[in-house]
């Protein structure tokens, strides 16, 4: 919380009775974009087909990360562990020690805080294959700090062994579901669900892990995003090209082992360097990024979109994405602003 | 406190009123949750609590822990009845910059004690409490209200260990059994029975009540409160989602009902038409 809120609470409220700006509105703003039903789901549902050593779980929130469509095509392959996040994560280390690929979910703000230790200990350290995939990653909820992982790459990018993954739109997770469940490795990876943009089908996409890839190009800056900000990313970019600005985008969804290579490449040639993801500004994408260029010597002017280092608000989305300079308009406003 | 010349049931009646109008503005919220716990909150705030309305930092208070963040729209109905904040913003609810937003926080709302909704919290943070207020000698009471679903959390059961161990019996925890968690009911999800005899086997006083019937839970928070000795007190309340509205009662219930705009009208109708004295 923040000590203005604190102090405000207080002060009455009005009611306005304008259009509602409810906290309700969970689905993010993609305007123009075909959207896909939970592609994690049936995405695992084909895979576990041929697969019959994926088994999932989840610890009350099957509907909530899309696993009810594999609860519902595998029941004796899907276990309910109730709302215990440290007994589902053990649980799922100790079937991976039998053979199985365990994909098990909850929301992201419960894995990273609430079970950490758990998949520290019995899951990263042992590199076992368990799938950590965790809807309501960043900011993508209304509800306030106990639903918004705002530092789940922070918390996670420390943990040797751990793959991490940010999927931009359906068209990534389905390919990203499949490629991590061929992986031998644990993974954490970030949810959208529910109805889910398309964004990258129509690029011709194709999903590599570890890898970075250009999605569009432009010679005045280069902005590096993961996640639904590479979606932001590229929708600024329209909005800039029409001011005859032109930038670049380098999707780099995989968060950690970082595409160094690419992205090092990317930084030297380019005259401006921006970050963007759905993360605090401490610990995710911008400073992995940052750290890599200083390493290697690489100096690019450089730039970071990113959530505030705060407990954010709670409101609806849209009026929050504003609020915290992660949608469209405050995109093309902050890099604007660092090119002229 | 007990506030002369209205009834528990009027209380709760009003506590669901409120509620309905809350879930109307948004079109959604967990109004399920809400009308179940009516008369639990009602017995809660118009019989057992000590507090007073226009001051809910007041020292002497019993600290009423909501662990369940979720069910702040229950709440934030039981304080605007209880005059903790006013009737007329139930308008602002879930919005932006409401000082009712959809799960509740310490911050943002006068008598909310903590930020729940990350749930199994709520005990742990009764057992510090619990032990402060003996430390400082007052001799209010800790109230933890919480969930049948987090009698999953692990953290529960380490908190009910401790405030037995710690021997506090300043503390009342209140579960709203209610069978729904998100995935289904409770009892599909991880079944927690016998509920009252794992309390009992963890050192507390342990009660089991209808938590829709107000006389059998004014009942029970007098056992709690009056008890000769230092055992933690747990109340386990079976409640009926969405109770009081017969049709939605009726409904196939899930963690977040459903409800048709024109239905909220007739929702708030039929409680009309059913005002206790």
């Amino acid at each position: 919380m923040t000590l203005s809120r604190r102090k405000s609470k207080y002060e009455a409220r009005v009611a306005t009775g304008g259009p509602a700006t409810s906290a309700m509105i969970a689905s993010l703003e993609a305007e123009g974009y075909e959207t896909v039903a939970a592609p994690f789901g049936h995405a695992l549902v084909d895979i576990a087909k041929s697969n019959r050593k994926i088994v999932g779980l989840t610890a009350d929130l099957s509907k909530y990360t899309d696993l009810h469509v594999f609860a519902e095509a595998f029941p004796d392959r899907f276990f309910q562990m109730g709302m215990a996040e440290q007994s589902m994560f053990s649980a799922a280390a100790g079937l991976a020690r039998e053979g199985f690929k365990p994909f098990a979910t909850t929301y992201a703000v419960f894995a990273s805080r609430r079970a950490y230790d758990f998949i520290c200990m019995a899951i990263a350290e042992e590199a076992l294959p368990v799938k950590i995939v965790c809807a309501l990653p960043g900011l993508t909820t209304g509800y306030g700090p106990s639903h918004q992982a705002t530092e789940d790459l922070a918390i996670f990018r420390g943990l040797p062994n751990l793959t991490i993954i940010d999927p931009c739109d359906a068209t990534e997770i389905a390919q990203a579901t499949r490629a991590i469940a061929a992986s031998p490795g644990p993974v954490y990876m970030r949810l959208l669900r529910g109805q889910v943009p398309d964004v990258l089908g129509p690029l011709g996409y194709q999903f590599q892990m570890g890898k970075a890839q250009f999605v569009r190009r432009g010679g005045d800056a280069t902005v590096v995003a993961a996640g639904f900000m590479t979606m932001r990313a590229l929708d600024a970019a329209k909005v800039l090209a029409a001011e005859a600005i032109e930038i670049s985008v380098l999707h780099s969804p995989t968060i950690k082992p970082l595409d160094e290579k690419t992205i090092l490449t990317a930084a030297a040639n380019a005259n401006l360097l921006v970050t963007a993801e759905n993360h605090t500004i401490i610990g995710g994408l911008g400073e992995a990024v940052a750290g890599a260029c200083m390493r290697e010597g690489v100096h690019p002017r450089f730039r970071q979109i990113a959530l505030p280092d705060e407990f954010l608000d709670a409101g609806a989305l849209p009026t929050l994405h504003d609020q915290y300079r992660v949608s469209v308009k405050a995109m093309v406003e902050q890099i604007r602003g660092w090119l002229t | 406190m007990s506030i002369a010349n209205v009834s528990l049931a009027r209380r709760a009646w009003s506590i669901r009123r409120h509620a309905l109008r809350m879930a109307e503005v948004q079109g959604q919220g967990y109004i399920g949750q809400a009308l179940g716990a009516a008369d639990l909150l009602a017995a809660s705030y118009f019989h057992a609590l000590n507090f007073h309305a226009d001051d809910p930092d007041w020292e002497g208070r019993d600290r009423f822990l909501l662990s369940i963040g979720h069910y702040a729209i229950a709440l934030y109905a039981a304080l605007i009845e209880a005059g903790v904040l006013p009737e007329d913003e139930i308008g602002t609810y879930g919005m932006d910059d409401s000082r009712m937003p959809m799960s509740g926080m310490a911050a943002y709302t006068p008598g909310m004690e903590i930020t729940g909704g990350s749930l199994g919290h709520g005990l742990g943070i009764a057992v510090g409490v619990g032990l402060a207020l003996r430390a400082k000698k007052n001799p209010a009471f800790v109230y933890n209200m919480m969930s049948d679903g987090e009698l999953g959390e692990g953290s529960t059961w380490e908190a009910a260990m401790a405030a037995s161990h710690h021997c506090l019996g300043n503390l009342i925890c209140l579960v709203d059994f209610n069978n729904q968690q998100a995935d289904g009911h409770s009892k599909d999800m991880m079944s927690s029975e016998p509920v009252d005899q794992k309390f009992e086997a963890f050192g507390w006083y342990a009660q089991r009540v209808d938590g829709n019937d107000i006389k059998a839970l004014t009942k029970a928070f007098d056992a709690a409160k009056t008890l000769k000795d230092d055992r933690p007190r747990v109340i386990i309340c079976d409640t009926k989602m969405c109770k009081g509205v017969p049709f939605l009662e009726e409904r196939e219930i899930t963690h977040f009902v459903r409800v048709a705009p024109e239905e909220w009208a007739s929702a708030i109708a039929h409680l009309d038409g059913e005002a206790p004295a």
